[in-house]
């Protein structure tokens, strides 16, 4: 490599922050969606070492649908003590409470799909005009479409059959009135380089990550953490087993794998000899072939 | 161990030349493809009632692509090997060529456009290859797939090279390679083919790992278009001011002077913060903090040079423009134009002509221009643009024309 190149992950940070300060600077209102996750958690780095020695200039949103780990929840308040950045929270149950969404029939219901209610409503309340993913377009076929500075409608939606030409690194902001965006500077991110960079900025992940001895439901295929919300149905027995999350999302939906992996360095081993990818293991995904799209188009995450 | 570089490369071809199957090579070869994904797509591709594998369900995510088999939009595709990480950006070879590659390549190292040896170079290719040109692409492979059919002839690979060669003369393409390929058997994608004696060029994936890339970016012309000023509040940071940006070309080192624009002014920088702290010098496609030794009046859609070296600063533009939009050019109606980090009003001057992409020639007497059109025109703009030409900086010479009540991305530019 010459004096004049920059290591692929290097490249990807300088990309990750010019996105982020394309986006303070294009739009009036922004929050970065947080969720716990290691995605958004290599986001909130990228935010402070976009505008040190300043603080990021936006708060964080949690959509909080009640079936998160407990350890995702004490995770996501001990950063936002740490960083001293806003932490705002809405809750899917309010939204229930309130009449605008209602919970899956039948044993063990998701509140996958209801989250997007609550997420569009706080955009309305909060009059957001973009919105931080850490969304990666190597996670999912539908993303692996998706735009930088992606445009939602007045309704939150995602129209992928007109979506804006995005090319060399101009993002366009501009929008009409109640529409919003969703901006995703790490678009280029492969689950290995998240890990990478966690590795090399040595932060601090949820404990589920790494293997932990766990009760757990075998079920179409996926080992589900035993919890109040993903009981034993008939016929399925909960055994103990040594298991991490390679992804963190709802306990109705987040697979736990078979894992040893105690240390960020043995998670990034596990992971390069791979044989399945990071989203096989969620049942959110698995409800058709175009589960993503379709959830995406309603204005999911 | 050294650290892998970055290499984007962006895919082109038409119509059932294989591209779909080569990407899939690609992906499966350097293990990209996974075994849950590799099951699905045995999956879908039954319940299409389809046989084998269906490669082009890899890249075509969405449902309307699924259902009508075409690709409709970019898809991009990430896969890795010790040497080298690489993001595919690939390129629907029909419907929307145009914006799609546009869309597609214009951050691009390579341009890899496929013809199929039976069909030799056909209109496409010849689209292809200009769009590239006309991109400034910096390298472009030229595949020739389904050798296998043509029973490895040398003959043929050659007529097709001379096919190519013949027109690209008329083409800006600073570097040319040829490999003959059968992507469905995997000769000569990763490994080299016992089938090609004659050819010594070496594998596809052995070219894309070892091109040399180093010289793509423009290190020459110091470039820093401002993107916002950082001023930090609390007595840690009192006096900090310092203006943040992404490098669009060349080098910027602590003492250099340089100049603020349109403002003129110039000063010395005392200090260059980069994501992982404190540097002596910064070069292109950086994102970096400076400090300034003079409190001067700079602000986001600024641009800091070199005094010896400064970009044009103008209100009159000359560029060759890609129309994206379904409604056609109205020169009559005002638009934006969004160029590094300043966006301002602009309108259209002169439609100079339209370019025809079939036959290369330049149709002054064109009435509209339409979507996936290129023309030349000739726009003012409110105010002055800190820009270099095209040729000269792909950053620096690039812009967007954007509708200014629905903000929709109308065209792309680049500037003469």
């Amino acid at each position: 490599m010459s004096r004049f190149q920059l290591p692929h992950l290097s490249l990807l940070e300088h990309e990750a922050i010019h996105i982020l300060r394309e986006a303070a600077a294009q739009c009036e209102r922004v929050a970065l969606l947080f969720s716990g996750g290691k995605d958004s958690i290599v986001l909130v780095r990228l935010a402070q070492k976009a505008f040190h020695p300043a603080r990021p200039p936006f708060p964080l949103l949690h959509v909080d649908t009640g079936h998160n780990f407990p350890e995702t929840l004490a995770f996501r308040d001990r950063l936002a003590a740490t960083t001293g950045l806003r932490l705002i929270v809405r809750q899917v149950a309010e939204t229930i409470a309130a009449g605008r969404a209602h919970e899956e029939k039948g044993p063990n219901p998701s509140r996958n799909a209801l989250q997007t209610v609550t997420l569009l409503d706080a955009i309305n309340e909060l009059r957001l005009d973009a919105c931080l993913g850490g969304a990666r377009r190597d996670e999912e076929k539908a993303r692996a479409k998706e735009r930088i500075f992606s445009h939602r409608d007045e309704f939150g939606h995602w129209d992928p059959r007109r979506q804006r030409p995005e090319p060399w690194q101009l993002l366009n902001g501009r929008k009409a009135p109640g529409e919003h965006f969703r901006v995703f500077p790490l678009s280029n991110w492969t689950e290995l380089d998240v890990w990478h960079y966690i590795a090399r900025e040595r932060l601090e992940v949820p404990a589920i990550y790494f293997a932990h001895s766990r009760e757990v439901i075998a079920r179409r295929g996926m080992l589900l953490a035993c919890s109040p919300h993903v009981t034993p149905l008939d016929g399925e027995t909960v055994s103990t087993r040594t298991v991490r999350c390679r992804t963190i999302g709802d306990m109705t939906c987040t697979g736990c794998v078979e894992s040893h992996a105690a240390s960020i360095d043995d998670i990034v081993r596990e992971i390069t000899a791979a044989r399945t990818s990071e989203r096989g293991g969620r049942a959110d995904d698995q409800r058709s072939d175009t589960a993503m799209e379709d959830r995406k188009a309603a204005g999911y995450f | 161990m050294q650290s892998p570089d970055l290499l984007r490369l962006a895919t082109a071809g038409s119509v059932d030349d294989g591209k779909s199957t080569l990407i899939g090579r690609l992906l499966h070869d350097s293990r990209a493809i996974l075994d849950d994904q590799l099951a699905t797509l045995e999956r879908v591709t039954r319940q299409r009632g389809e046989e084998g594998l269906n490669l082009a369900l890899l890249t075509d995510g969405l449902r309307a692509e699924r259902e009508q088999g075409i690709t409709i939009d970019v898809a991009h595709r990430y896969f890795a090997t010790p040497r080298r990480r690489f993001i595919i950006a690939d390129t629907p070879g029909h419907a929307q060529y145009t914006r799609n590659m546009v869309t597609g390549a214009s951050t691009a190292n390579v341009a890899l456009i496929l013809v199929d040896a039976r069909q030799g170079v056909v209109e496409q290719t010849r689209r292809h290859a200009f769009i590239a040109s006309l991109l400034r692409i910096p390298h472009l492979f030229l595949c020739v797939n389904k050798m296998d059919l043509v029973g490895w002839s040398e003959a043929r690979f050659t007529e097709i090279v001379g096919d190519f060669t013949a027109f690209t003369t008329r083409l800006e393409l600073p570097d040319v390679k040829f490999i003959p390929i059968s992507a469905l058997h995997g000769d000569n994608v990763a490994t080299a083919s016992a089938h090609l004696p004659w050819y010594g060029g070496g594998p596809l994936l052995y070219n894309l790992e070892t091109l040399y890339i180093a010289s793509d970016t423009n290190h020459v012309d110091p470039r820093l278009p401002i993107q916002g000023v950082i001023r930090p509040n609390g007595d840690a940071h009192h006096d900090f001011r310092g203006l943040s940006g992404r490098i669009a070309g060349g080098v910027f080192r602590i003492g250099d002077e340089v100049v603020a624009l349109p403002s003129g002014l110039t000063s010395r920088i005392t200090r260059i913060l980069g994501p992982e702290g404190e540097l002596t010098e910064a070069f292109s496609t950086m994102s970096v903090v400076v400090t300034l030794a003079d409190d001067l009046d700079v602000s986001r859609g600024d641009l800091l040079a070199k005094p010896g070296n400064r970009p044009l600063v103008t209100q009159d533009l000359e560029a060759m423009v890609c129309w994206f939009a379904d409604e056609p050019l109205d020169p009559s109606r005002p638009l934006l134009v969004r160029h590094t980090t300043r966006e301002t009003k602009a309108v259209v001057k002169a439609v100079r002509y339209r370019f025809d992409i079939n036959t290369l020639h330049r149709d002054p007497g064109a009435p509209t221009i339409r979507c996936n059109d290129i023309a030349r025109l000739q726009l003012r703009v409110a105010q002055p643009l800190l820009a270099d030409p095209y040729h000269r900086n792909r950053a620096t010479g690039s812009f967007l024309l954007i509708e200014p009540f629905t903000g929709a991305t109308l065209a792309a530019g680049m500037l003469v």
